[in-house]
């Protein structure tokens, strides 16, 4: 990704909406997509004379996040963070500076490394506007319109340490956040919806060097994926500049998805001087150590330990390659559940997992309600050599849109297997047929079997199990 | 002082007393009828305000309209409250439903609140009429109410001054009795000076005692609204009915003082009185020996009088010239032109921000936003709001320990009585040493109450300060009670002699 010699240096800000009920500071709904400008009120509209009111609720959600985060949970205020903007009420935001909720944990990604965290901290968002006319940009927009639904809805802003090295790891990074969010129940973590964004601080310094390099702040990444393009591409602009003996220039910079760069916004010199100050009309949060304990302890487990106790079914090395692809799946979509209540009912971790993963997933909110031991039964079907692969995924599939139990589909749609002697009969009469590919089967072409088990699944109307061909096969071979 | 010349005060007050008690009184017993009371307010205020200048809206059909229910109520055998039938203006900076709202500023122009504030609920909770709202330097933000985008108002006792300010229209409407009680803003001042300059009572409570819910900010950590009253007795049962604490502001405290009414007629026997230096030094000589009688009636009325100096209270008023600046710059950003008020067109929206509050704001709202942007700037934030801070703990800690030794403070309300109008406009220092002795007790998030107590030679107004700890409004309201039992008489304010 980077040239030869130079390290890119990458640190997140991730700013999650929380799922409370109400919005931070007044009792306004905090709902997405609703008609604009329904959900306001002269708190979250800023009208002269209204006063801000802490939602409790946000304030456990800010804890759960920093408690599976490993942070500490700190005595916090808030600050107005000052500049102008027409979709900030009061042109100022409530949010928190110097004493946040959250200080100094770590996140561990799937391969075992760590990222640091700085802080998570509490705020308010701001409005939305939308710029119609024109280009539909800024700058020559006829009109804009502004949505202040989304005014003072809770955030939490989680800010990394710069500890990664490639847009790879960043984007891995988002994704664990993502799913630790989740985890917490404390938001959804939706980057299309904006209920998760991410910007980048990038940074890029000699191979082997401490000195920390210039960085530039991306924003407007909505996907993972342009997450990573976007850090990709700004390594290869900076590590450019620096090659070419210019120097990085502190800024701001805007990630456009269509053109596929990174446009400055404003340089360090504009920057907004924010003169944030503590927020006179709130008192400080001191959460009690014992509500603290009580928010963390009621957390349920989080992706890595899930990842984990799937992993250990499989033995006690990390997973690697596709397999840990499949626990990353199957984690992402909360079936964790799936794979350990069949693999505790005898169904080999291989199958549970492959099932889970690869096809469960593909409906994750059918699959989260499926009886456990439907599907337990369903994978000894085939385990058991009664199904094969096909047939089970027809029958699984059938399960997940209309319900009911996989004995009973599989009878429906005849996929009763066949007796081995039918089976042997019909593998005899390929072997009679195909006497040249038995030839190269018999001298250790063993993909050859994958040709017969396809026509005897053909000559058989669907009914013949694969597992039952290749045994015959290799009986016939001897 | 309360307009009835000859009346001899009884010899020890016997529970609050005054017009606005006598009304409730008279009211609630049927003696006589909310209506009539309001128009013969109506009356006065139509008589004499063409001159005072000290309402921005008059609601007479509305005033009208709430004391006929009133009515309607005694006549169904109902106890509206303890206000029934007292009308009351309020500071225009105080939301009223569907009223205008306008902090006597431009930038509002046209708006209209869709909701009422927290004291305004109250008042009518404990049968007041609301009967108008008060003119007031813009956005509570001056000491003479010559800073207001409809013009000046004009003191009662004589029509060439100022009132004082910010609660300056609050304050002149009491005094020529356009209303019996009023309610007021105090961040630096502008509850206690205007009263002082006015000859009426005027009392700041501690921060935190009642609601600033629809009060719109100007500092948001000193402003506390208050009552401007006759007499100190109303001014205990104004607190009584519009303090306790309100869910809707995170700064109200849960814990209140008890209820100030009985305060009045307690008496200072024992209680122990310190003269604070700082309170006096710099104070017209005339002022000062006014202070001194007050002291002397306490000593007499029992109390322990003692000088006490506390010498941080001189740090005060460049603090709080930081302080409530940088709070108002923003506080007020939100007035942009986007949402309501007033909107003056440009090409983007940063130039009609700038057009819009470029036209919306007067000058001295503008240097204090200029002045307090500064404050919080980077580079200089230590510099000014964090040194500031901390001066205002210094002033928190120095009281502390002054009210180890006293029971409450007294000293002057104002430096000078009321100034001409146009004399300190273009000098924006001298008008801020008004201050002077009434910002210490914001910056503390203390109580304040200035009483009237005689005149200068000129027949000009002088208001001696009582002050107490933190949620000590009892101690507070017994003392300025015996104060204000032992004022001189005063003459009727001119306007009315007119």
């Amino acid at each position: 990704m980077s040239a030869e010699g130079w390290e890119p240096v990458i640190g997140l800000e991730v700013h999650c909406e929380l799922k409370t009920a109400t919005k931070l500071f007044c009792g306004c709904r905090n709902a997405f997509g609703d008609e604009p400008n329904t959900n306001v009120c002269p708190v979250c509209l800023g009208l002269p004379g209204s006063l801000p009111v802490l939602n409790v609720r946000a304030v456990e959600f800010a804890m759960r996040i920093g408690a599976a985060l490993h942070c500490e949970v700190r005595p916090s205020l808030f600050h107005r963070k000052n500049y102008f903007y027409p979709d900030m009420p009061k042109n100022y935001q409530i949010s928190q500076y110097d004493a946040p909720i959250n200080v100094g944990g770590w996140l561990e990604l799937p391969d075992g490394s760590r990222v640091g965290i700085v802080r998570a901290h509490l705020e308010e968002d701001t409005g939305k506007t939308t710029h119609v006319g024109g280009g539909g940009r800024i700058h020559d927009a006829g009109y804009a319109l502004v949505d202040y639904n989304r005014a003072g809805v809770p955030l939490v802003e989680i800010v990394s340490e710069p500890d990664m090295r490639s847009a790879a790891q960043a984007r891995l990074y988002a994704s664990e956040l993502r799913a630790i969010l989740v985890a917490t129940e404390a938001s959804d973590g939706r980057m299309e919806e904006g209920s998760m964004r991410v910007d980048a601080n990038v940074s890029v310094r000699r191979a082997g060097t401490v000195e920390l390099g210039t960085r530039c702040e991306i924003k407007n990444m909505n996907s993972l994926r342009s997450l990573a393009r976007a850090i990709e591409y700004e390594v290869t602009r900076q590590t450019g500049l620096l090659e070419a003996g210019d120097k990085v220039a502190q800024e701001t910079r805007h990630w456009d998805e269509n053109r596929g760069e990174t446009i400055a916004l404003r340089s360090k010199e504009e920057a907004f001087d924010y003169r944030y100050f503590p927020e006179p009309d709130l008192v400080p949060i001191a959460p009690d150590p014992s509500w603290v304990s009580e928010v963390a302890a009621s957390l349920g487990p989080m992706p890595a330990a899930r990842r984990a106790k799937l992993g250990a079914l499989f033995g006690p090395e990390l997973p690697t390659g596709s397999r840990a692809d499949q626990i990353q799946t199957v984690v992402e979509h909360e079936l964790d559940g799936l794979v350990t209540s069949s693999v505790a009912a005898g169904i080999k971790p291989d199958l549970a997992l492959a099932r889970t993963a690869n096809e469960a997933s593909a409906h994750p909110d059918r699959a989260r309600v499926l009886a456990p031991t439907s599907y337990t039964a369903l994978l000894r079907m085939e385990q058991d050599g009664h199904l094969n692969a096909t047939q089970t995924k027809a029958v699984l599939a059938e399960m997940l849109e209309r319900g009911g139990e996989p004995g009973e589909i599989a009878r429906r749609k005849g996929f009763e297997a066949i007796d081995m002697d039918a089976v042997a009969d019909v593998v005899r009469q390929l072997v009679d047929a195909h006497p040249q590919e038995f030839e190269r089967y018999k001298n250790g072409d063993d993909k050859v079997a994958g040709f017969f088990v396809g026509q005897a699944i053909k000559a058989t109307g669907n009914r013949a199990v694969g597992k039952a061909v290749t045994e015959e096969l290799r009986r016939l071979r001897i | 002082m309360t307009g009835d010349g000859g009346e001899t005060r009884p010899e020890a007050p016997d529970g609050p007393t005054g017009p606005a008690i006598d009304i409730a009184r008279r009211v609630r017993a049927g003696e006589t009828s909310a209506r009539e009371v309001v128009e013969h307010h109506l009356g006065a205020i139509d008589r004499y305000d063409g001159e005072l200048h000290a309402f921005v809206t008059v609601l007479h059909d509305a005033a009208r309209a709430e004391a006929d229910a009133l009515d309607r109520r005694v006549a169904a055998g109902d106890d509206p409250g303890p206000l029934t039938g007292v009308p009351v203006a309020l500071k225009d900076n105080m939301c009223t439903r569907g009223v205008p709202t306008t902090c006597s500023s431009r930038i509002l122009d046209g708006w209209l609140p869709p909701y009422d504030a927290t004291v305004v609920e109250r008042l009518r909770a404990a049968g007041a009429v609301v009967i108008g709202k008060t003119n007031l330097d813009e956005f509570a933000m001056g000491s003479s109410t010559e800073n207001s985008a409809f013009g000046p108002t004009r003191n009662p006792y004589d029509l060439d001054r100022v009132p004082g300010g910010s609660s300056g229209g609050s304050a002149a409407a009491v005094a020529a009795g356009l209303v019996p009680v009023a309610l007021g803003s105090d961040t630096g001042g502008s509850i206690r000076q205007p009263a002082a300059l006015c000859g009426v009572v005027g009392m700041k409570p501690t921060y935190g005692t009642v609601s600033r819910y629809g009060l719109v900010a100007f500092a948001s950590s000193l402003d506390q609204i208050g009552p401007l009253t006759g007499t100190v007795g109303e001014a205990a049962v104004l607190f009584d009915a519009i303090g306790g604490h309100d869910p809707r502001d995170s700064t109200c405290l849960e814990r209140l003082p008890p209820r100030s009414a009985s305060a009045v007629s307690e008496g200072v026997e024992d209680l122990r009185i310190g003269v604070v230096t700082e309170l006096l030094d710099g104070v017209d000589a005339a002022i000062a020996a006014r202070v001194r009688q007050a002291a002397d009636a306490l000593s007499a009325a029992g109390a322990k009088i003692e000088e006490c100096s506390v010498p941080e209270l001189r740090l005060a008023l460049p603090a709080y010239y930081l302080l409530a600046p940088a709070e108002a710059s923003s506080n007020l950003a939100r007035y942009d032109g986007v949402r309501y008020g007033l909107r003056v067109d440009a090409d983007d929206v940063e130039a009609m921000n700038g057009a819009t509050r470029a036209a919306g704001f007067g000058a001295e709202v503008k240097r204090r936003i200029m002045l307090g942007t500064y404050a919080l700037s980077a580079g200089y934030y230590d510099a000014y709001y964090g040194q500031a801070q901390k001066v205002r703990t210094l002033i928190l800690d120095a009281l502390s320990a002054a009210y180890q030794r006293h029971d409450a403070l007294l000293g002057a309300t104002t430096p000078t009585t009321a100034f001409a109008i146009g004399d300190k406009v273009d000098d924006p220092w001298s008008m801020y040493l008004s201050d002077l002795c009434t910002v210490p007790s914001n910056l503390a998030g203390h109580p304040g109450i200035s009483v009237p107590f005689g005149c200068d030679d000129a027949g000009l107004p002088v208001g001696v300060q009582v002050l107490a700890p933190a949620l000590g409004e009892s101690v507070m309201f017994q003392v300025a009670a015996v104060v204000e039992h032992a004022a001189p008489h005063m003459a009727e304010p001119g306007v009315l002699a007119r």
